[in-house]
This record gives C-alpha cells, sequence and structure tokens, in this order.
C-alpha cells in the first residue's frame, strides 16, 4: 500500500519535473524550429509545429551576410580568455583568503561582491571614453580583460568556497606525512581541489560566453562575438524571425552542447557545500 | 629513539599568551598524557611539538637536536587528528601508505608494510575502500595505521577517541595503548578525560590556562597533587574540599579528602555529620552526596552496597593519612 503510493508520488513528481523542464526549453525549442523555416511561415499565424516545409535556407543566408566562424572565434577567445585569465588571478587569492585568512578577508570578499551590485551601465561611459582614448574599442584584447574584471569577483568567490571546504587537518596530516609544498600540492590538493576548480571553470565560461552588455557596447565588427552577431539580425530594417533564430542557434548552440556534456559537474558546483 | 624536551616554550597568538613557558622532559619509549580542561592549550603544545604551529619563544629538542626550526614534514613524527584527517580521494591502502610514498620506498615495500599494519589493526578487508565508505572506528583505525606504519621517533595523539561511541572508546583505549607497548614507540596523547588519561599514561601533563600544573605518573598525581587545580581535577568522583575550623585546624588553608577516603558511619558521633541528599547505588559502588552544613555539600564513595538513602543521617570520618593540605594559593603543603 505504502509502496504504491511512494511509486505513485514519484511517478507524478517525474511527470512535473519533466514537463517544468519542457516549459523552460520550449522558447529555446521554438527558436529553433523557427530557424528551420521560411520567413513567412515564421510569421505565420496559427504557427506550425512541426508541418511546415523544412529549409536550411535561413542558415546560408546568415553564413553568407555576417561570418559565423569569425564571430564565433571570437566568442571562443574572449570566453576562454577572460575565463584563463580570472583563473590565474582568482586561484591565489581565494588561496590565500582560505587558507591564512586575516581580520579583513572577510570585508574584502564582501566588497568584492559589492562591485557586482552595481548595474555595469552606471560605469559604461567612463569605461568607454577610457577604452576609446587608449585605442581598445572593438579589440579582442580589450573584451577578454573587462570581462575578466567583471566575472572575477565570482570566480574568487566560487574558488574561496571549495577551498574553504577542504579540511585544513588534512593539509596538515599531509605536511606530517612528510609531503614538501609541492608533493601536497600534486597528491593531495590538486585532487581534492579538481572539481570546485573543473565546475568553476565551466560556469564561467557560460557567463562570459553569454555576457552582452559590455561585447554589445564596446565591439562592433573586428572583435565582435556571437552576441553581436545576434544582435545584428534584430535591425530596424524589419524583423527577420527565421534568420534571427538560424543565428541565435548557431550562438548557443557551443556552450549548449558543453553545457550537456557537463551537466553532472555543474550541478555539483553550483550545489557543492550545500549538500555534504 | 624519541626522547622530546621542552625548554621554556611560549606560543602567543598576537597579544594572547596561550602557552606560558612550558618545561617538560619526555622518556624514549613513554606514554605522556595531556590533560586539562577545554581551552587549556593541550592542542597547542602538541601541534607546537609537531611543528604545525612556531614557537614564539623557547626549545623543542627531539634527540638532543633542536626543532624549532625544522618543518614538521622533517621532524619525523606522526599525528593523528581528532578528526582522523584521512585523504578522501584515497584507498585505505593510499592512506596508510602516503607517507612511506613520500619518503620514497619502493613500491613492494610500501605494500608489504601497509599490508602488516593493516593487519595489526584488522583492517585487511578494508584496504582497498575509499575513508567514505567505513565506519567511525574503522576510519580512526586507518589514521592510527597512517600513524605506525612510518616507524616515526614519536606518536602525537589528538584527542583520537573523541568521535568514537562509549563502548568503542573503550576498547580502542586499551588496543591504543597495547599497540604503544608492542612498538615502544614514544606517544604523547591529548586528552581532556582523565579517565584516559589515569588509564593510559606513564606520566601525566596536568595543564591549566597554558601553564604546566604537574607532571607526574597516575598515582603520583592522584596521592601527591601539587595543588588544588590538579587534586580537583585527577580523580573521579572529584576530591571534596573543605576550608574553615577543619582546615585551620590542620594548619591548612583547604583541606582536600577523596570521596574514597571517607569514612561512612551511621550515627556517628566523630567526623562531619551530614544528611544524604542523593545516593546512588550502583551495585559495586555506593555515592553518597551528603550535605554536610557549614561545609558544604561532600561526596563519599563506598566500595560495594551501603543500604543508606536520602534522608539518611550520617557521619563523615576522613583518613587521617589521606587528607590533602593546601595553603592560602592553593599549593600543597608537604610535612
Ligand atoms: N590559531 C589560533 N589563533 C588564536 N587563538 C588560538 C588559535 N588556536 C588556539 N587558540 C586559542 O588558544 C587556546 C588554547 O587552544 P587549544 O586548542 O590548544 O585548547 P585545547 O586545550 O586543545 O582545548 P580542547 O580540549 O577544547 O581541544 C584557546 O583559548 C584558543 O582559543
Ligand atoms: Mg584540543
Amino acid at each position: 500500500m505504502a509502496r504504491m503510493a511512494t511509486t505513485r508520488r514519484v511517478a507524478v513528481s517525474t511527470i512535473a519535473a519533466w514537463l517544468c523542464g519542457f516549459l523552460i526549453f520550449f522558447p529555446i525549442l521554438w527558436m529553433m524550429l523557427a530557424s528551420f523555416k521560411t520567413e513567412l511561415e515564421a510569421f505565420a499565424i496559427p504557427p506550425s509545429f512541426l508541418f511546415f516545409h523544412w529549409t536550411l535556407e535561413n542558415y546560408a543566408t546568415v553564413q553568407a551576410r555576417s561570418d559565423y566562424l569569425h564571430h564565433a572565434l571570437n566568442s571562443i577567445i574572449i570566453a576562454g580568455g577572460s575565463t584563463l585569465i580570472a583563473l590565474l588571478i582568482a586561484i591565489p587569492a581565494a588561496w590565500s583568503m582560505a587558507f591564512s585568512p586575516t581580520k579583513r578577508t572577510k570585508d574584502v570578499l564582501l566588497w568584492m561582491l559589492s562591485t557586482k551590485m552595481m548595474p555595469p551601465v552606471g560605469v559604461l561611459v567612463p569605461i568607454y571614453l577610457i577604452y576609446k582614448t587608449v585605442g581598445l574599442l572593438d579589440s579582442r584584447i580589450g573584451l577578454v580583460f573587462i570581462l575578466c574584471l567583471g566575472n572575477l569577483p565570482i570566480v574568487i568567490w566560487m574558488l574561496f568556497t571549495y577551498f574553504k571546504e577542504i579540511p585544513r587537518d588534512i593539509l596538515e596530516a599531509a605536511r606530517m606525512d612528510g609531503a614538501t609544498i609541492g608533493r601536497e600540492l600534486v597528491y593531495v590538493l590538486t585532487p581534492m581541489a579538481i572539481p570546485g576548480l573543473a565546475s568553476t571553470l565551466l560556469l564561467n565560461l557560460i557567463l562570459a560566453w553569454n555576457e552582452a552588455f559590455w561585447t554589445l557596447n564596446l565591439s562592433t565588427s573586428q572583435a565582435a562575438p556571437l552576441t553581436v552577431f545576434i544582435a545584428s539580425y534584430s535591425s530596424p530594417e524589419g524583423l527577420f524571425w527565421a534568420k534571427l533564430s538560424a543565428a541565435s542557434t548557431l550562438a548557443i548552440a557551443p556552450i549548449l552542447v558543453l553545457g550537456w556534456f557537463s551537466q553532472k559537474q555543474l550541478v555539483r558546483g553550483l550545489t557543492f557545500g550545500a549538500v555534504k | 629513539m624519541g626522547q622530546i624536551t621542552l625548554q621554556g616554550v611560549q606560543k602567543a597568538f598576537g597579544p594572547v599568551h596561550i602557552i606560558k613557558g612550558a618545561n617538560l622532559d619526555i622518556a624514549d619509549g613513554s606514554f605522556v598524557v595531556f590533560v586539562g580542561p577545554s581551552g587549556c592549550g593541550k592542542t597547542t603544545l602538541l601541534r607546537l611539538i609537531a611543528g604545525l604551529e612556531d614557537v614564539t619563544d623557547g626549545r623543542i629538542l627531539i634527540d638532543g637536536k633542536n626543532v624549532v626550526a625544522v618543518p614538521p614534514a622533517k621532524r619525523g613524527l606522526s599525528m593523528v587528528f581528532q578528526s582522523y584527517a584521512l585523504y578522501p580521494h584515497m584507498s585505505v591502502r593510499g592512506n596508510i601508505g602516503f607517507g612511506l610514498k613520500m619518503a620514497g620506498l619502493a613500491k613492494d615495500e610500501i605494500n608489504r608494510k601497509v599490508e602488516a599494519a593493516a593487519a595489526t589493526l584488522n583492517l585487511t578487508p578494508y584496504l582497498d575502500r575509499k575513508p567514505r565508505e567505513l565506519s567511525g572506528g574503522q576510519r580512526q583505525r586507518v589514521a592510527i595505521g597512517r600513524a605506525i606504519v612510518r616507524e616515526p621517533k614519536a606518536f602525537l595523539f589528538d584527542e583520537p577517541l573523541s568521535n568514537l561511541d562509549a563502548a568503542l572508546r573503550v576498547q580502542m583505549r586499551i588496543e591504543v595503548t597495547r599497540l604503544q607497548k608492542q612498538l615502544g614507540t614514544t606517544a604523547i596523547y591529548v586528552t581532556h578525560d582523565q579517565v584516559e588519561a589515569m588509564t593510559m599514561a606513564d606520566k601525566i601533563v596536568v595543564l591549566n590556562g597554558g601553564k604546566i600544573e604537574q607532571y607526574g605518573s597516575p598515582l603520583e598525581l592522584y596521592e601527591k597533587p601539587a595543588n588544588l587545580f590538579v587534586a580537583g581535577f585527577i580523580g573521579s568522583p572529584k576530591m571534596n574540599f573543605v576550608t574553615g575550623d577543619p582546615a585551620l585546624q590542620r594548619g591548612a588553608a583547604t583541606i582536600g579528602v577523596r570521596p574514597e577516603h571517607l569514612k561512612i558511619e551511621r550515627d556517628g558521633a566523630g567526623g562531619w555529620p551530614g544528611t544524604i541528599a542523593v545516593a546512588e547505588h550502583l551495585g559495586s559502588d555506593t555515592f553518597l552526596y551528603v550535605d554536610a552544613g557549614p561545609l558544604g555539600m561532600l561526596t563519599a564513595r563506598y566500595i560495594g552496597e551501603l543500604s543508606l538513602h536520602t534522608g539518611d543521617r550520617v557521619s563523615l570520618v576522613p583518613d587521617p593519612a589521606r587528607i590533602h593540605r593546601f595553603d592560602d594559593s592553593g599549593n600543597a603543603i608537604r610535612s
């Protein structure tokens, strides 16, 4: 009796979860479908769900009009570069705050977080002017730099919480076992820190990939990543739903694939510390 | 060899002095227990010896060599942590063998030693498990295995049994003592449990507020406590302290009598009269908590069963040879 009730409850919540998941995913699915329609069908009311004339024409047009690979490459360089640099700075920073904290460590952490509370548009004008003066507008270096700065607080916070979770006793045990600092790092710390590092890297990669405010405002063509590529299809020339959808699908595809294959890491990363 | 000497060892964290000048001589092969109330500096003193904290002042000698500037990895000591501190990503085999691997031993020699240690600790069936797949007692054994396999100059234990349940604690207590005697390795063991201290130690260091109150064998501490603190800390139930007339008559500010050295007399005239507030009958012992009027509450212990109950009048007669006398500043008066 009890068993049956549980089975039913599991079934109900499974269905509910799938429904929720589908609802959340629906806009993306719709966009993907639209990218295979003709412009007319994309507009049509009532819309057709699956039974329309499938075409790759939009993708061809999009590729012909703007160079997808150029923007994708920019996205990879900007997201990858800013993530790597952020990690390089954040690892030692989080490290020292986690393992030899001082009285001010909490304040420093809060101050870092507080920089994320200000809307970026608040500093758009000064940043734009600085970039213009030093010639960083529409340059990959400039974007790497600004995205790196923007995400640094989050990266440090994430790494800090991971490192904090590593019990000091274990490091001291390794020291008592005769491990030098180098070997402690290789045999004990790194294996324990790798899951945290990996999920921080992934999350930051996704954040940087999707970042649209600074990339839209500070780049136009040369350094423009995929966000700018999408935006160029929602132009005042008129509405091109199908082409916009095709561009968007192309832009999110790489990160969607990455997210799909690393979902275990990501979930673990985001719930780390909450469940022990 | 594992002879450890502390000379004027001090430790301050910022402005706070935690260890206020410790002098200690630990003979090779002896089992020394640091005991004291929470926060008295036991762990800090142990970590100073381990090298996990730097001394503020003083010298620590291991086999005659000053090691204050030597990192923990080079001191040749091994430590068992209260939290076990096992490497979560390594198997039991990896955990026990880690120290040997760091020492650069050959693989088959490591395996041989690890398996021997595991056999001593009944860990053989678990060698390929991860720490998270073990019970608390088994983890504790792995931590001990990791310590013994390196054949260190001394073992340092920081409350290693405090996370175990009572029955397992008694069993492990005996095992640790037996193992230490069998290996003949110096051991320093931190606990706040004075029963553990009395049963395991060759010598006990009683710490209080960062100072060593007394250093001696369990029986020395029991029979000749150096001061009020040690007298009150060692022994269970606690020693009775009496001030006022009975003390003054004996030329002391305070006198102390252990519960087992109070003779219990029904309606006796001599001694200290009082009314039983609580009587505990354990079968093997009888504990009486007696309200002795101006002398306060006194505890008396009788070996065996005594049919006395709450409200009964009794008289407690101290054994004159077993009265401890203390002066104004709490130090024992010896005559
Ligand atoms: N890193 C530190 N910084 C500042 N104070 C410290 C530090 N480590 C310990 N202390 C202080 O030193 C005192 C002694 O601590 P210690 O851990 O040695 O006590 P303990 O005798 O082991 O106590 P317990 O039985 O509770 O484990 C405590 O008052 C503690 O607050
Ligand atoms: Mg302690």
